[in-house]
């Protein structure tokens, strides 16, 4: 660079301190007998098992549901993108300015909706349908924005047309040639979806019931009532689930941006 | 494309059905709620004075969030896009990773930093200084914040700087432009678009930040900690309601004046 800028390096060399050092901080203390002595109190793993005997099954929930929840918001939004991308009406404007509500929305005030309108009825409040509900709302509008942009793209109109005239029904447009053209968006917005349902804390903290936790509601608890290096091995678990997820949707996305140039 | 009606109906309601069962019909009953208890009772959050004190303190620290995130994540992301170095790729991912986490473990981060058993409360020890901890006031709370935020203003500022023209600096230089010219008149205007979407987003989010304040449990209240005590605590139903009325409001202006404004777009990554 012709300008060296120290204040921008020095800016940056602090905020990547600043970001870093709890990850790393973290994950040491998950790993280490005792966090306030440090590594020369020796490395274990005794708190990863302790983590994984206590809340083990949380992974698996909050796995389950994230599932679930790519499951539904692709079965429901993806014909819902496309009616939106086919129609240049104010009234799909309106629509999908609606649906983005759950997200511009804080995640308490979805909850509490929930709980007033729904919590009377026992075997709904008290399962994780009524949390993966809560997921739902807030995933949705992810999906539908990503597989609409897909579908807006013209050369997709002209592939739709040309399998029109071949004779092709809508059903077979639809599931032969539409819904493949987008996979890639249909994967990316699932990823999308994925990583937000596996870290969500807002509305999942109000919904859940103790027999029924998640991942970030089980870390909250494990924050709250264990020591430093339980939690901290509780992170590090919450790292190994996200991360692959991460890996793969920056793979993805940079696939997707070789082959249609924009993303 | 010209797609028959009736198949856009039947494409459109599944979505539909859903949204309006768990989602419009629940908050309409939420909205509906604090007109039971007398129309006063929407207005709690401005007439009752621990409320309004909460409401107060929230946008205060929210504000110095947002001017803090942009002003930090905006030098980080020029540097980034004008600098190629061994690794960066690597810190790039490392600075945009905390994106997924939830508020609980930035919480938590805050905590390992700052807290009793943290480093700096050690290091201020073994130099008789006493025990430094800072986790459980305002300024653990800000930092929290913080680190939230930070990552999208860094991914976000990084894409629009590498879109900046060099040229026009490099016009304002020769011309004779102070450092401080070239931020002011070339920099900013140029990154406006990414700024304003940014503000809006971080600053919607500070608002409704719940997880990182409920970990760090700081005597600093913030609405959504008001919220929560309410419903659970006092199970002051229509008070709850009544706040988290106000606070989706707030946050839901911001971003629809944002949008309107330029065009900030929620939900993409």
């Amino acid at each position: 660079m012709k300008h060296h800028s120290p204040m921008l390096l020095l800016v940056t060399v602090l905020v990547a301190l600043f970001m870093v050092t709890p990850i790393v901080l973290s994950v040491l203390a998950g790993l280490v007998n005792n966090y306030s002595q440090g590594l020369s109190s020796g490395l274990t793993t005794r708190w990863l098992v302790q983590v994984w005997e206590g809340y083990g099954n949380t992974v698996w929930a909050s796995l389950a549901l994230a599932a679930s929840c790519v499951l539904g918001t692709a079965l429901m939004g993806v014909p819902c993108a496309y009616a939106l991308a086919t129609s240049k009406s104010r009234w799909a404007r309106a629509f999908e300015e609606l649906i983005t509500l759950p997200v511009a929305v804080p995640g308490l005030a979805t909850a509490l909706a929930l709980i007033l309108a729904y919590g009377q009825i026992k075997g709904f409040r008290t399962s994780y349908t009524f949390i993966w509900v809560g997921h739902m709302v807030f995933t949705l509008p992810f999906m539908v924005r990503t597989v609409a942009a897909a579908f807006e793209r013209p050369e997709l109109r002209a592939l739709d047309e040309a399998a029109r005239t071949l004779g092709a029904s809508f059903s077979q447009r639809f599931l032969g040639v539409l819904v493949p053209a987008v996979a890639p968006a249909i994967v990316a917005g699932g990823l999308m979806v994925f990583t937000l349902s596996v870290g969500e804390f807002n509305l999942t903290w109000m919904l859940h019931t103790p027999l029924m936790r998640t991942l970030p509601v089980g870390l909250a608890d494990s924050y709250a009532s264990m020591r430093l290096e339980v939690g901290s091995a509780y992170t590090l678990v919450f790292l190994m689930v996200v991360l692959p997820v991460l890996w793969a949707l920056q793979t993805l996305a940079a696939r997707v941006q070789a082959r249609y140039g924009v993303g | 494309m010209n797609v028959p009606p009736a198949i856009k109906a039947f494409c459109l309601a599944p979505a539909a059905a859903f949204f309006a069962a768990f989602w419009l019909l629940p908050v309409a009953r939420l909205m509906s709620l604090p007109a039971e208890k007398g129309w006063e009772t929407y207005f709690v959050v401005l007439t009752n004075a621990r409320y309004l004190t909460s409401l107060l303190q929230t946008l205060a620290l929210s504000l110095a969030v947002t001017a803090a995130t942009l002003v930090l994540g905006g030098a980080v992301g020029i540097f980034l896009a004008r600098n190629q170095f061994m690794g960066k790729r690597v810190l790039l991912a490392l600075l945009t990773l905390p994106l997924s986490f939830p508020g609980v473990i930035v919480g938590f981060f805050v905590i390992l930093l700052g807290g009793r058993q943290g480093p700096i409360a050690q290091w201020s020890q073994a130099m008789g200084l006493g025990n430094w901890t800072f986790a459980y006031g305002l300024l653990g709370l800000f930092l929290a914040y913080l680190y939230f935020s930070l990552p999208r203003a860094i991914s976000a500022y990084t894409a629009a700087a590498q879109g900046m023209d060099a040229g026009l600096e490099e016009a304002a230089r020769c011309l004779g432009a102070s450092r401080w010219h070239v931020v002011r008149d070339v920099w900013l205007p140029q990154l406006a678009p990414t700024t304003l979407a940014c503000a809006a987003i971080v600053f919607a989010t500070a608002m409704g930040a719940f997880g990182t304040a409920f970990t760090l449990s700081t005597k600093f209240e913030v609405l959504p900690i008001s919220i929560y005590n309410e419903f659970t605590n006092y199970a002051n139903f229509a008070l709850a309601a009544s706040l988290s009325i106000a606070l989706g409001l707030m946050t839901w202006l911001v971003l629809f004046a944002a949008r309107r404004l330029g065009s900030t777009n929620l939900v993409s990554a």
